[in-house]
């Protein structure tokens, strides 16, 4: 038998006993031979080097590691790792590229489903998906999102050297209106102009990106990947416009009349919470967005080479415990200055939300983290400045009705933590300008745009919604799935109506 | 004649020797720019995002005048630019309008460069039917901006000066007082420095009349991300840049938002002295 009908045998009949343990890929090892290999790991800056510095905290696996932890892979029969996708890569196949050599083919598997392979295989949690379903999982995973990361980011350095010949495609169909070009709207207006649209990305920042620009750090994701991943949906003809909030520049009145037939709106969830404790608008309290949007966006970081500055002390407090309360503790901890960068949260390291990596990394970068300690009570002294947080002790209590067990405080444990800086990471939610703007738009009672599951359209027919403004707080997969499912329903929509 | 590009420079005066006029391309604000309301700029790459009153919007020619005092380095770079030279970054317009009704008496009281921002607020209240007293203030005569454009919306003006180098000598505040005492004062609408406007509010707190203030805090994004701009109105937390930036008055906790005003205070000074000395044909100059 040859190495192809071995393949076509595994995927077309139940194979024996026998022939699955002989079972042999691309690369002549056998399941027994795979099963031994250990998930390689992820080559990092040390922690003390990596907290001087904005650089990426990981190197990436080198060519020759890819393709040992590529060989780990089965390719099972019926693979758990693409249910395990929000955007439902085709994992084993782009895997099996790397066996064969052909990373090309299999950045091509990876595009052909996710616009944003780079980002993602830096930023998803796969430990809660491709990673979680993996046969392997018990054992050690397929380290997916490594692959993922090598491939997309092997060709995106690649590109930049040799950069390929995207051709602009002419529109051939309707105008349609992508608002926001964070992840969501980016892999809509993707999808979108490859299937003939023209398309016109309105972004109200100065830059575009969204939350991959002044949210996540450069030191987890390097923005010449996030500047690679824009640049070829412009060549591909899509017309990305900075500047323009949508329902202030332009209102969606003014583009149905200048002929746009379909709108998506990605507007995620920029509206920052607050914790409603008094204090908190002293002087060195920060809500997470500004703070990331100085240093990332505005590049703080650097000045007064770039122009915007950012005021951090010595006691650097952060609130929650979800990935962007990791960046901003872990931002602190790389500017000048900073002695202490705690994170306070109200419930346990089980519970807390953010990436197993970055909790991991935190913890390795000296992060001091304070669990089960609720904030009641900001202090400041006669100039509004930030001197400490009055914090209560928690216990976990009695399950509620989602069976987890709820913190409660516990009775005169009062204590005050020194700090000079507090930066409230507790959640974003939805902000409301774009969608207040079109009538007839369903909002529910959280503030997200509410859309069919199935189609991603909205009350308003015509108008559809993805990513974090229409389920608070996400990832970037999650955007880049909602954005995949609209064009095609967006696609369909607008065949229907020619 | 070649299309003027986005953002270019049209028009550029100097008022002063630190306040300048200039008439930016922006036509899809100038269409829509409404009296309140502001816009965030950038003059350069790296540069930061400053807000800006739209203190006028011609929708025909599709420009939009702003009016700034150069006080630190965004400002002064942005007085670098010459006619024809365009801004990095223009977005707006941003904020709510000032709620323009017929009041009766509509009292405007503008401290030093707030003059720019009533004065599209002033016109609009007169067109609407109020009896316009505007009261115009600055330190000293050469700080007085757009008096003469003012002039012509109200129909009442009084200028004051601190040195009492031009018009009547003392702060804005006495001639508003008298007027409240007098009875001529249904809404006041004020905005210049922050202190000013906290005195304002004082003058007319007693005889509850309907107050305004147009406030400025820090702001980053200016379209409600990141809560830089937020105020304490009433005892709760509101952003300036999409709950404002005009509130009650009586409402606003002045202190606090002056103390914030100062949290970036030792950053600007670096910032400005560093360009400064990049730049020493500008240094003797400063309001």
């Amino acid at each position: 038998m040859t190495e192809e009908d071995t393949h076509k045998t595994a995927e077309n009949t139940e194979p024996s006993k026998a022939e699955k343990k002989e079972k042999v890929g691309p690369d002549g090892l056998t399941k027994k031979e795979r099963l031994q290999i250990k998930r390689h790991p992820m080559p990092e800056q040390a922690p003390e080097d990596r907290i001087t510095n904005f650089l990426s905290v990981v190197f990436g696996y080198t060519p020759e590691m890819a393709y040992e932890e590529a060989q780990r892979c089965l390719d099972c029969p019926k693979p758990k790792c693409i249910d395990g996708c929000p955007a439902e890569v085709n994992i084993p196949a782009f895997i099996t590229e790397i066996l064969k050599g052909d990373l090309e083919e299999s950045y091509r598997i990876l595009k052909a489903d996710n616009a944003l392979p780079a980002v993602c295989g830096r930023v998803c949690p796969q430990e809660e998906q491709c990673e979680l379903t993996c046969l392997l999982a018990k054992k050690g995973p397929v380290a997916i999102g490594r692959l993922e990361q090598f491939v997309a980011e092997y060709m995106l350095d690649k590109y930049e050297k040799e950069p390929p010949k995207v051709e602009k495609i002419i529109p051939t169909k309707e105008k349609v209106a992508v608002v926001g070009a964070g992840p969501a709207g980016i892999t809509a207006a993707a999808d979108l102009v490859k299937m003939g649209y023209e398309v016109t990305i309105f972004e109200a920042l100065h830059k575009p990106g969204g939350v991959l620009n002044y949210g996540i750090p450069p030191f987890r994701m390097p923005r010449r990947i996030l500047n690679a991943e824009l640049a070829s949906i412009e060549q591909m003809g899509v017309d990305l416009r900075c500047n323009m909030v949508f329902g202030k520049t332009v209102t969606y009145e003014e583009l149905l009349e200048d002929g746009y037939k379909a709108f998506f709106l990605g507007t995620g969830a920029g509206l920052p919470t607050f914790m409603g404790i008094p204090g908190e608008n002293a002087n060195g309290v920060y809500s997470a967005n500004e703070y990331l949007t100085r240093v990332n966006l505005m590049e703080a970081w650097d000045f007064p080479n770039a122009d915007t500055p950012v005021f951090v002390g010595k006691n650097v407090v952060t609130t929650g415990a979800g990935n962007t309360a990791m960046d901003s503790a872990r931002v602190s901890k790389r500017l000048p200055g900073v002695e202490k960068s705690y994170i306070v949260y109200r419930r346990t390291r089980a519970e807390a939300p953010a990436r197993n990596e970055e909790i991991e990394h935190a913890e390795q970068e000296g992060i001091i983290f304070k669990f089960l300690t609720q904030p009641i009570e900001i202090l400041r002294d006669d100039k509004n400045w930030i001197t400490g947080m009055r914090c209560i002790q928690m216990e976990l209590g009695e399950p509620d009705d989602s069976g987890r067990r709820r913190p409660v405080p516990i009775p005169d444990s009062e204590f005050e933590i020194e700090c000079d800086t507090l930066l409230v990471a507790i959640g974003q939610r939805p902000n409301p300008i774009a969608m207040r703007s079109i009538p007839g738009l369903e909002i529910s009672k959280w503030g997200t745009i509410v859309v069919d599951e199935e189609t991603m359209m909205t009350s308003v027919p015509g108008v559809f919604a993805g990513g974090d403004a229409t389920v608070g707080s996400s990832t970037v997969i999650m955007a880049v799935g909602h954005g995949k499912k609209a064009a095609r329903a967006m696609d369909a929509y607008l065949s229907e109506q020619r | 004649m070649t299309e003027p590009k986005p953002n270019e420079i049209v028009f550029k005066k100097r008022l002063s020797e630190n306040t300048v006029r200039i008439e930016v391309v922006a036509p899809l604000i100038a269409k829509k720019a409404l009296p309140g309301q502001f816009v965030i700029i950038r003059v350069h790459s790296r540069g930061e995002r400053i807000p800006l009153t739209i203190a006028d919007a011609d929708a025909e020619r599709g420009v939009i005048t702003l009016i700034y005092q150069e006080v630190g380095r965004s400002t002064y770079a942005l007085g670098e630019l010459e006619q024809g030279e365009s801004l990095h970054d223009v977005v707006g317009p941003l904020g709510h309008p000032t709620p323009i009704e017929n009041y009766g008496n509509a009292i405007i009281v503008a401290g030093g460069l707030g003059t720019a921002e009533m004065y599209p607020i002033a016109r609009a209240l007169r067109k609407a039917g109020n009896h316009v007293i505007t009261i115009v203030g600055a330190r000293r005569k050469d700080l007085l901006v757009m008096v003469d454009e003012m002039e012509s919306v109200s129909d009442e003006i009084i200028i004051t000066t601190d040195d009492g180098s031009f018009g009547r000598k003392g702060v804005v505040t006495e001639p508003l007082k008298e007027l409240v005492e007098e009875g001529r004062a249904d809404f006041v609408i004020t905005c210049g420095p922050t202190i000013m406007m906290k005195f304002v509010a004082e003058a007319t707190r007693e005889a509850g009349v309907p107050t305004f203030a147009s406030l400025n805090p820090i702001m980053v994004d200016g379209t409600g991300m990141c809560g830089a701009c937020r105020v304490s109105i009433g005892g709760k937390t509101r952003f300036a840049c999409v709950d404002g930036p005009d509130f009650n008055a009586h409402e606003v906790d002045f202190e606090e938002l002056m103390m914030r005003q100062k949290t970036f205070c030792d950053f600007e000074r670096k910032s400005l002295d560093l360009w400064l000395e990049e730049h020493p044909e500008r240094a003797h100059s400063g309001g």
